[in-house]
């Protein structure tokens, strides 16, 4: 079933942990940060990501990828969250290239997937319009206009969206803004006529942007799969982004919970080891519990992307199950990352509250717990 | 074909002659066979099927076959696991012989301990209770006082037990006993086994907060037992009873599992999930009308589907490092929290409908949930408190400083 990691995994993940850990600690996003970097990421980091084969981990050879699957994608993406390496992977590999992988033509996934995969073509994913994850309700349209679409509408939380070359955006085509059909993904170019992306500012440093579409007129082929896409198609694309996305912020949990063990055992007060106090053993000792649960929920949640035999509705319950876990994880264990190592965790010289940050942002990001339960409660009709 | 898969094909045929129909329903709780000298089958093809199975050895799969056991390696008992799984086979034998002390008599005994005591609970001859837990030693059970003292060939025992699960029905007990008093409390413990025929002893059952329970006290005067009736070294009883105890663990955490419900002689009905129940009283048809109530719900299931993988995981873990690993202890803290909730929501799924005693206005299965809900407030003290097993997690797994030896310095 995929719980346990087959040997090429392991030595994917010894990878994967070495260059993280040697080349991109988590000081490359501090000094991202404090040199208010315009891109939001190391470049010539990301040249070596892609050397490494990263880009192309989950998308088949036919195109130009590796064929490790979406468990090798979740090691690598489990690995950077440990350090909390900004790179395109979450926007451009795990959403775009995920997005045309599922809903593209023949002839789109020949043009683009071969282009994201050799690094030479970064992608975002314009997707919510509001400050909470809706997927239900979109008001952005595209009107049919003869041989063209016209989009219109407003987009916030574009991940990376000041960076990519092009914008993967869900719009309408037909019926109402709350209707899940006439839903339908347009590929535009970041900087064509009627496009304004503005960067923001978010406490992560990752940093997103808001877009906004006024009278943007693209051609009948840059619709992906060249139709309208079904609620399922739709939902199976951001499924595989917020399992990936779980992979990532189960390495960042794990991190400071690591950290945070290790403090415990360090720090002294009253004359003996803090760790020693079982007011905070049996915090840390639940936070472990709940971290194997988010391991195995994250791991049964790759596999099932990566059998043919799993229906789209097994993977749905998988993502949500494994989203709403490390989303609520994520929150205990990055607040008691601070809490436990007291007044220096409030410091922005140590980097706990990096992890706090970006825990937080990453909870908000394609549906927070409280989103997930919900979901899993429908999808299991009650 | 390979090895495992015509394995599982003569498995599965052998299964198919030899389980009788009425062995593939769901367990009911008085049907459950414990074996031993007194061993009762309400139902007659209850006693076929173990006689079956205890003759295929299967009853303990991966037990040695020299013993009786079926000797399958962990792959073949998982596929013989599965098609029993498949067909919705009945346990043939319940017992705490082959859940708890079978494993440990196989690595700690000696070859007359294990050819004396290991076929008789394949076959479930003989039905175990464990002797641990006294009145003054829960949690820190190594303070027991129950005393051993030698006399030529025999040790004389005397001392009482508590919370002795079967002892009113129970033919041998595994008993912890204190065989020096001059060391330090965890190297003067000795395992020893011993009938509970012997003279000497008395049992008295416990009334819980649920109603009857299998719980007894049980009193040793002056009870003779043969000096070869210790198991491993004298002195050295505490590292067999840990090692029970990792296997208990294992089997309690069980409870947390919704699949292993049924084989508790748990509720199968409509009631055993909150969500259904919840709707059923309050009329629902669609959608829980509760929004709080179905995000508790929602938790609680997603917890529960995250702990089953994890689970599976442990076993696919523990094949390689045989037998129960450290995680026993999160298994055994995590899982007896999810049942306890479990039946937290099910009285607020069900309201005041669930609060009944016995007598008129409440179905059977309601009441049930009653007893049930306050029987599930022992899962997380018996085997070990929520709290020692976080304890061990600290220490053993986190590798946090131990303020007891602190304390003790």
């Amino acid at each position: 079933m995929g719980l346990v990691l087959t040997q090429e995994q392991q030595l994917l993940r010894d990878a994967a942990k070495n260059f993280c850990t040697q080349h991109a600690p988590v000081s490359v996003l501090r000094h991202l940060r404090d040199s208010a970097d315009s891109v939001g990421y190391d470049q010539a980091l990301w040249q070596q990501m892609v050397e490494l084969g990263w880009p192309g981990m989950a998308i088949s050879e036919t195109f130009g990828g590796f064929d490790f699957g979406y468990s090798g994608l979740g090691i690598v993406l489990e690995e950077c969250g440990r350090t909390l390496l900004s790179s395109p992977l979450i926007a451009s590999v795990l959403l775009g290239a995920a997005a045309i992988n599922r809903l593209g033509t023949s002839a789109q996934k020949k043009e683009l997937l071969p282009k994201i995969v050799s690094g030479e073509l970064i992608l975002a994913f314009a997707h919510d319009e509001g400050p909470v994850h809706r997927p239900g309700t979109i008001a952005t349209t595209a009107n049919r206009q003869a041989e063209h679409y016209v989009l219109e509408g407003r987009k916030c939380f574009v991940l990376d969206g000041h960076m990519a070359q092009k914008i993967l955006v869900v719009a309408r085509t037909s019926g109402a803004t709350d209707e899940l059909c006439g839903r339908s993904v347009f590929v535009i170019h970041a900087d064509q006529s009627g496009v304004s992306v503005h960067r923001t500012q978010m406490v992560d440093s990752r940093n997103c942007a808001n877009v906004v579409l006024k009278n943007v007129v693209v051609g009948q082929e840059s619709q992906l799969g060249g139709a309208e896409i079904s609620p399922q198609d739709l939902d199976l694309v951001l499924d595989t982004a917020r399992i990936g996305l779980s992979a990532e912020m189960l390495g960042s949990a794990l991190e400071v919970f690591e950290r945070t063990v290790d403090y415990l055992k360090q720090r002294e007060q009253f004359g003996v080891l803090i760790g020693s106090f079982q007011a905070l053993q049996h915090r840390a000792a639940i936070m472990y519990s709940e971290l194997e649960l988010c391991r195995s929920a994250v791991l049964a949640a790759l596999a099932a992307l990566d059998d043919p035999q799993r229906s789209a509705n097994d993977i749905a319950r998988l993502a949500s199950i494994s989203k709403a876990k490390l989303s609520e994880t994520a929150e205990l264990v990055s607040n008691e990352g601070v809490q436990m190592h007291g007044g220096i965790g409030m410091t922005d010289e140590f980097d706990i509250g990096f992890f706090l940050k970006r825990a937080r942002v990453a909870q908000q990001f394609l549906g927070d717990a409280s989103f997930h339960r919900d979901r899993y409660a429908t999808l299991n009709q009650f | 074909m390979s090895a495992l898969q015509s394995f599982r094909e003569t498995a599965r045929e052998w299964l198919e002659v030899n389980c009788p129909p009425s062995m593939r329903t769901p367990m009911v709780q008085d049907e459950i066979v414990w074996g031993g000298r007194q061993a009762q089958f309400k139902n007659p093809d209850s006693k076929l099927w173990l006689q079956r199975m205890a003759a295929k050895g299967w009853t303990c799969p991966t037990w040695p076959s020299d013993y009786g056991g079926g000797g399958l390696s962990v792959d073949q008992a998982m596929v013989l696991g599965q098609e029993m799984a498949r067909i919705g086979a009945r346990p043939a034998l319940t017992s705490f012989g082959v859940s708890m002390l079978g494993p440990v008599l196989l690595q700690y005994g000696n070859d007359q301990q294990k050819a004396e005591h290991i076929p008789k609970i394949v076959r479930g001859e003989i039905r175990w209770c464990q002797g641990y837990s006294e009145p003054g030693s829960g949690s820190d059970l190594a303070s027991l006082k129950t005393r051993a003292e030698r006399q030529g060939d025999h040790y004389l025992i005397n001392g009482s037990k508590v919370w002795t699960s079967y002892a009113d029905k129970a033919d041998w007990i595994f008993c912890l006993v204190r065989t020096d008093l001059d060391v330090p409390k965890h190297s003067g413990i000795s395992f020893i086994l011993f009938d509970m025929a012997s003279e000497g002893i008395t049992t008295r059952p416990i009334q819980l907060i649920s109603g009857s329970s299998p719980f007894c006290e049980t009193f040793f005067d002056n009870v003779r037992v043969p000096v070869s009736n210790l198991v491993g070294q004298l002195n050295d009883g505490w590292t067999i009873a840990k090692r029970l105890l990792q296997h208990e663990r294992t089997m309690i955490s069980g409870f947390g599992l919704a699949d292993s419900q049924a084989d508790r002689g748990g509720t199968t009905s409509v009631l055993a999930s909150p969500e259904k129940a919840a709707m059923k009283y309050r009329g629902d048809r669609e959608k829980l009308s509760d929004p709080v109530l179905r995000d508790h719900i929602a938790r609680f299931k997603i917890d529960s589907e995250a702990f089953s993988l994890t689970s599976h995981r442990a076993v696919e873990e523990s094949k390689q490092a045989q037998g129960p690993n450290t995680t026993s202890s999160m298994l055994k803290y995590y899982g007896c929290e999810l049942n306890k909730r479990r039946y937290e929501l099910l009285l607020q799924a069900i309201g005041s409908q669930s609060l009944g005693w016995e007598g008129e206005g409440f179905n059977d299965d309601e009441l049930r949930i009653a007893r049930e809900w306050l029987r599930s407030k022992a899962n997380s003290i018996e085997g070990g408190t929520a709290e020692v097993q976080l304890n061990i997690v600290a220490k053993r797994v986190l590798g946090l400083p131990d303020i007891l030896s602190l304390l003790n310095k």
